[in-house]
């Protein structure tokens, strides 16, 4: 069997070319991997498209001045990227409500479609305020060997661990 | 390499191109489905730990042999603690709400995920920009700050061959996913 088209990698082989990766990306781009950015971008840029003058005014934005660039790209190429992997191994469609959310909580989208937009919400906040994501701070940030970075990590994983209980059960 | 650096095009492409790879690695190790990422926080499965530690130990010794020859810089966050903890715990609460994170959920989408897309993405967007709009108020309070450890890495702490001090730590986090795996997560 092809093995671009297998289903699953083992996660040992996945998270030794993301390493392989983000030492690829210093060398050709000098940056590393991180998603979270991208999104305060987009909100800026479409902010910028409506309101123009709150965009110049703001002090976050006009020390982090929002642009299509690398991180934007980035992001872009995983939405294909992973495109391309689910149709290889046949793993594409189109889901609605996750399996594991359907079962045990509600199959309703329109529920899930609330939660998981109060979910962006939250999500969209702490990456900014913690200055990072599961990427940047997680992979990217613990591997250059930031403290910040170590801490975050674990508070992400204290945060969601205790929220998938509460949300779940024990 | 410099001037491959300051090369806009090129560098947007090179990122389109990082980004399928990792989107590729991201769908293969199955962490573009929510009921992975929940069964990594109900702590049933450690696809995603197992992800994260192999990709920091080869990033970490990567840059060991890199960074003192001059090859690579480092590109460390600023912030402080007391952001990472308060904002980390804010993601965190997110991360299992949503069920994805920024990263993965450009996956989701990609894999077909449309909670994720019409759901979960625009939520960051939004949640991104009330971020920024309660920025300066967080600053001016002081509830967000810098400290010490802002943009600062141990790599520039460590005397003489970093690998003395990864390499053994390195170790340490292998033999975690050898526990994980032992206990048959």
């Amino acid at each position: 069997m092809n093995v671009f088209s297998a289903y699953q990698w083992s996660p040992y082989a996945v998270g030794i070319g993301i390493g392989l990766l983000n030492i690829i990306a210093l060398i050709l781009s000098n940056k590393v991997l991180g998603a979270s950015t991208t999104y305060v971008n987009v909100s800026g840029m479409i902010r910028k498209w409506i309101d123009p003058e709150y965009v110049k005014n703001n002090p976050f934005y006009s020390s982090n001045v929002p642009n299509i660039d690398w991180g934007f790209m980035l992001v872009l190429g995983i939405i294909l990227g992973a495109f391309i992997s689910s149709l290889l191994s046949g793993d594409f469609g189109l889901v609605l409500v996750p399996p594991m959310w359907a079962n045990e909580i509600s199959d309703s989208f329109f529920v899930r479609f609330i939660v998981a937009m109060f979910g962006g919400i939250v999500l969209g906040i702490g990456s900014r305020w913690a200055g990072g994501c599961t990427s940047g701070h997680g992979i990217s940030g613990t591997s250059q060997m930031s403290i910040i970075s170590w801490v975050a990590a674990m508070a992400f994983f204290i945060g969601g661990i205790v929220t998938a209980f509460l949300i779940y059960g024990i | 390499m410099e001037k491959l650096h300051q090369n806009k095009n090129m560098q947007l492409l090179i990122g389109l191109m990082m980004g399928i790879v990792f989107g590729f690695l991201l769908q293969k190790g199955g962490v573009t489905k929510y009921d992975v990422i929940l069964a990594q926080l109900r702590l049933t499965d450690f696809t995603v730990l197992k992800i994260m530690l192999s990709a920091v130990i080869v990033t970490m010794l990567g840059v060991s042999y890199l960074y003192p020859k001059g090859i690579v810089k480092l590109h460390v966050k600023p912030g402080s603690i007391k952001n990472a903890v308060i904002g980390g715990l804010i993601f965190g609460v997110g991360f299992a709400t949503l069920g994805y994170c920024p990263g993965t959920i450009a996956g989701a989408v990609g894999n077909g995920y449309l909670d994720g897309l019409i759901g979960g993405m625009i939520g960051i967007i939004i949640g991104s920009g009330i971020y920024a709009a309660i920025y300066g108020t967080l600053k001016d309070k002081k509830i967000i700050s810098e400290d010490r450890f802002s943009g600062k890495s141990l790599f520039d702490s460590m005397k003489g061959n970093p690998f003395k001090y990864t390499l053994p730590f390195a170790g340490v986090l292998a033999l975690i996913m050898v526990i994980v795996e032992w206990m048959g997560l």
